[in-house]
């Protein structure tokens, strides 16, 4: 079952509908409450990336029987040092973005807790492709 | 979905539904078809809220109550009277008035439910101290919302307070007084003035799905015209009787805030109106709200004061109570009345008997226990939408094409149940004239589809 959805640069305000479509879905399925609320947060989290540090892009979902796989695919910056980004803590967030309460640097820490597989492929100046995987066994 | 989880007080007269569809339309969780011309409740989809009642144009949406002969099977009528209940009176009407007239009518006691209300909050927020693991906490207090999180947001199940309903702690307490006192328990009945249908659905089926502590249910709009009734018609009444139940602060815990109020947490929320509600539980679901400790939810707009079975404004309800409660306030600051009444010394009886069993999800989402039908379904579900107009016309009987989606692929319904379906089945000869007709006699019934003589 694949689904798509547009991400806006800046476009706070409608951060989170794709992770309610998805929690819908899963819902539907008879997912466990717990393994729902972990995929819905780091989708969440990988979104408002994408609005806050990139120019927008798109998010695809697929999913099967077996498992969740969630692509946020955006045009940007690119990140130039992951294993920095990767560090509780570590954010580059503009003054606006912590205004609207964001830029703790825990977005991409806290999603990869919460998923399975998580693969970043990202390249300066041109953007950014986070890969999520949650398998429901 | 055959078994049946819930009771439900909200009915539907088919003898009055002329299915415009309105109840359908607003019914926050899609409860409601459309089927052989009349509204249908799918009770294992239904809160009891009471949207459909407050939006139905010809009443065909009610309330069914107790016989109140019932209370003369007892020798002890208790009558259990929510503060709400007193706020439904003119200024000009005492509280201690409708006291006595209500034991002018047939009942031998008269108790106030927000009597428990301090003990009911002394175990409230030992809950809250004890589960920091829990929170958010989520007060158990409104039915509506209750059912609400089974059916539609079940992983805040386990969030919610398991501990009984004031009305509950009130009905326990003078039972044991009564007893106490001498009284056989068999001679013993205690009736509860709902506000509305949930408080009601509740009381005959708990929550956690125990017995029940009351005996019977009164809908609080035929008790207003009962008392009023008597009030108009004899302007003297017993002057000794005393409205001296409960204290100033616990009377306003049925209004919004009145429960927020009293629980020690620090960072809390009053959210009144059930898509509020709806919207907030969304947010909580997802963790996007951090260090909330409580919540306290009402499906009503005013909280109790907006329920369904409330006569008149429910601003000016509030308004009333919240005077009364000013009144009293000062009263107790002069010394002319004690905050403290009889029912605190049973604090600890009360405590022990304060628990409600497992409250369990009741999924209504789940589309199949087995993931790979769940699976099949959902397919085709996105199938079917895919398919579908997208006008949301109601034509078919579902509240919106999506609903009509799930119900096609769950087997409730068809494909040429959609007007335009049927256009485009009978443009390529796959279904008569006649065939789409019969298939609309059967949503709307007879009398929507009958043969029309147009008039040049
Ligand atoms: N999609 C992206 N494009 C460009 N840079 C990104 C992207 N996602 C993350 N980054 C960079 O990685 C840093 C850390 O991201 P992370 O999500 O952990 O924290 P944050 O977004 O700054 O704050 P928080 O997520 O706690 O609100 C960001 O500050 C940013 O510099
Ligand atoms: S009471 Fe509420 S949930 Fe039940 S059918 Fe009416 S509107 Fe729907
Ligand atoms: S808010 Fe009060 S009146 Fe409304 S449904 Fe809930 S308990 Fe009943
Ligand atoms: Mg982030």
């Amino acid at each position: 079952m694949h689904n798509e959805f547009k991400v806006v640069e800046g476009d706070f305000a409608n951060a989170g509908k794709a992770s309610s479509d998805i929690k819908k879905t899963l819902k539907q399925l008879n997912i466990d409450n717990q393994k729902i609320k972990k995929i819905v947060v780091a989708v969440y989290e990988a979104e408002v990336n994408a609005i806050a540090h990139a120019y927008g892009g798109t998010i695809y979902v697929d999913i099967d029987q077996d498992k969740i796989v969630v692509v946020i695919d955006d045009v940007g910056p690119g990140i130039p040092d992951m294993d920095k980004a990767m560090t509780k803590g570590f954010s580059t967030a503009s003054a606006k973005v912590r205004e609207m309460g964001f830029g703790a640097g825990m977005g991409l820490p806290n999603i990869k807790n919460n998923v399975d597989e998580l693969e970043i492929k990202t390249e300066v100046g041109v953007g950014t492709e986070v890969k999520m995987v949650v398998n429901f066994q | 979905m055959s078994e049946n989880f819930f009771y439900h007080a909200l009915k539907i007269d088919h003898k009055i539904c002329y299915g415009c569809t309105l109840c359908m339309r607003n019914c926050p969780t899609e409860a409601i078809r459309v089927r052989n011309g009349k509204a249908t409740i799918y009770g294992n989809k239904c809160v009891d809220c009471g949207e459909c009642y407050k939006v139905c144009p010809s009443g065909a949406v009610y309330v069914a109550q107790d016989d109140f002969d019932n209370i003369y099977n007892f020798k002890y009528r208790v009558v259990l009277m929510p503060s709400v209940f007193l706020g439904q009176f003119s200024e000009d009407i005492r509280a201690s008035q409708v006291y006595s007239v209500i034991k002018d009518i047939g009942f031998t006691h008269v108790i106030e439910v927000e009597a428990a209300v301090m003990t009911h909050t002394k175990l409230t927020n030992k809950y809250i101290r004890e589960h920091e693991d829990k929170k958010p906490l989520i007060s158990t207090f409104c039915p509506a919302v209750v059912r609400l999180i089974q059916v539609k947001f079940p992983a805040l199940v386990d969030n919610l307070i398991p501990i009984k309903a004031p009305v509950d702690f009130t009905s326990i307490y003078i039972r044991k007084k009564l007893i106490d006192e001498g009284a056989d328990p068999n001679e013993i009945g205690v009736f509860y003035i709902t506000p509305c249908a949930a408080k009601i659905a509740a009381t005959k089926s708990p929550v956690g799905e125990a017995k029940s502590t009351v005996d019977g249910v009164l809908n609080m709009d035929t008790m207003y015209n009962m008392v009023y009734k008597q009030i108009k018609q004899h302007k003297e009444y017993d002057k000794t009787v005393s409205a001296n139940d409960a204290p100033s602060d616990s009377i306003l815990f049925a209004l919004t805030n009145g429960e927020k109020r009293l629980t020690h947490c620090k960072k809390s929320f009053a959210i009144d109106e059930i898509h509020n509600v709806m919207d907030f539980l969304e947010k909580v679901e997802n963790d996007e709200i951090e260090d909330l400790d409580f919540l306290e939810l009402r499906a009503c707009d005013e909280s109790c004061a907006g329920g369904i079975l409330t006569c008149g404004n429910r601003f000016l309800i509030n308004d009333r109570m919240t005077q009364r409660a000013r009144k009293l306030a000062d009263r107790e600051r002069n010394g002319e009345t004690s905050r403290r009444k009889e029912i605190h010394s049973q604090e600890e009886f009360l405590f022990a008997n304060s628990a409600v069993a497992k409250i369990m999800p009741r999924s209504m989402m789940v589309l199949d226990d087995d993931i790979s039908i769940a699976f099949e379904k959902l397919t085709k579900i996105k199938e079917i939408a895919a398919k579908l107009p997208q006008t949301d016309c109601n034509v078919c009987g579902s509240p919106s094409c999506h609903a009509l989606a799930e119900d096609i692929a769950c087997d409730e319904a068809k494909m040429s149940d959609c007007v335009f379906m049927q256009r485009n089945l009978e443009m390529r000869n796959s279904l008569k004239v006649e065939e789409s007709v019969e298939i609309m006699k059967k949503i709307w019934g007879e009398e929507k589809i009958k043969d029309y003589v147009l008039k040049k």
